[in-house]
């Protein structure tokens, strides 16, 4: 009995050693990502701010009230972009996204614009009805943010929803990312500070709001992709970490029963060769 | 002469965070010059060649799309692409040119292929016009 026990031991022990091999590479891969997309974060972040800082200020002027993406109409419909990870194995990524994600548009009328394999499988499943077939995350560009910006831009403006909401992962720091929610259109403007300053907009206003809009949004859509990538990459990082540590240690665990069994089979065989002396 | 200061920005970084003495991009509605003491000003950006001058240097650029702000006497070019003329890349500005000719000399192309072949052709003119002033 003995023997075929040490034997199953060592066979476990064995796919264990192959399992902690690849959970520790797949935590090195996402380590070296998760500084590439990092490094594109902290690349795009100037750009997004001024333009936010700009849009605010237009905003503020009070001198586009007329605009239609300053116009509150009543939400009959709302139109989310969900970016999640196109694969498993992130820990929390992909679920603590879709729940919020899900909670939200429940509730109401909503469609939904997919990026990553995950989300659009997700949605599919549940029958909310998509803008587009789903897009993969890995390959969306910047110049695929503009467009899909304008896109949204042009369906916002013929009423087919009252509302844009962008659902991605914060990237906190390398050990923590959070979900978030923010509205994109129609935009609000904060009643706080009105600046007061006076500003030449060239050729008017409207123009300019016109024109800049799309482009606001396609900052703010990139901007979140590469918060999301790095989100995934750290999430992917930390699971994986914690597998390779697990799989350690129950090889522990193992190779202590294994030598166990092994002490055990010697004594029984030396207990039976002394009494048959 | 006095200069102000310039940044200029896009989603892949920071390509320039300066002091110049001039800046004149192309606005949707035509060249728009800026110097010292400009006063507060928006404009949406078109396509073309945007010119830097600092310490007396001209500098050049093709800059596509985005915005131009004037804020206290800060500019920033918050811009959809912009190259510096040294590292535009001629020969694959030349293919895109091509391929976008192929597109609008082929009589069955779609209009929505034909809409993005005139704006890659239009990309490309400006790369071109901007990446043989080195």
């Amino acid at each position: 009995m003995a023997t075929v026990s040490t034997k199953e031991i060592k066979n476990r022990i064995r796919s264990m050693e192959s399992t902690k091999q690849i959970t520790r590479a797949m935590e090195m891969v996402a380590a070296s990502k998760l500084r590439h997309t990092q490094q594109r974060v902290a690349a795009a972040r100037p750009y997004y701010e001024t333009l936010l800082d700009t849009i605010g200020d237009i905003v503020a002027s009070g001198s586009a009230e007329e605009s239609p993406y300053l116009q509150q109409r009543p939400v009959k419909r709302t139109a989310y972009v969900v970016f999640a990870g196109d694969r498993g194995l992130a820990g929390g990524y992909n679920s603590n996204l879709l729940k919020a994600a899900y909670g939200a548009m429940k509730e109401q009328d909503a469609v939904v614009l997919p990026v990553g394999k995950k989300a659009t499988e997700f949605f599919k499943a549940r029958q909310i009805p998509m803008l587009t077939d789903g897009a993969e995350a890995a390959s969306v560009t910047v110049g695929d943010c503009f467009s899909i910006a304008k896109h949204l831009c042009k369906c916002y403006c013929q009423g087919e929803f009252d509302e844009i909401v962008v659902l991605y992962t914060k990237f906190v720091s390398a050990l923590s990312q959070v979900p978030e929610t923010l509205r994109l259109l129609p935009l609000t403007p904060e009643a706080a500070e009105k600046s007061g300053k006076e500003v030449l907009y060239e050729p008017g206003c409207e123009a300019v709001l016109e024109a800049i809009i799309p482009e606001y949004l396609g900052g703010v859509l990139y901007g979140a992709l590469c918060e999301s990538r790095a989100s995934e990459q750290a999430a992917r990082r930390t699971a994986m970490n914690a597998a390779t540590q697990n799989a350690e240690e129950m090889i522990g665990e193992l190779s202590l029963k294994f030598n166990q069994a092994r002490q055990a089979a010697i004594t029984q065989e030396i207990t039976e060769i002394v009494a048959g002396s | 002469m006095t200069s102000f200061q310039l940044k200029i920005v896009t989603p892949d970084g920071l390509c320039f965070d300066g002091q110049a003495e001039e800046l004149i991009v192309r606005t949707t509605t035509g060249d728009m010059g800026f110097m010292a003491g400009h006063t507060n000003c928006v404009a949406p950006l078109g396509m073309g060649r945007a010119t830097v001058v600092v310490n007396g240097q001209k500098r050049y650029g093709a800059c596509i799309g985005g915005m131009v702000t004037v804020l206290d006497g800060a500019v920033s070019l918050v811009a959809t692409t912009f190259e510096w003329a040294e590292d535009i890349d001629l020969p694959r500005a030349e293919r895109s040119y091509e391929r976008a000719q192929k597109v609008l000399n082929d009589k069955s192309a779609t209009d929505t292929d034909i809409r993005l072949a005139q704006a890659r052709l239009r990309r490309a003119l400006v790369r071109k016009g901007v990446g043989t002033m080195k």
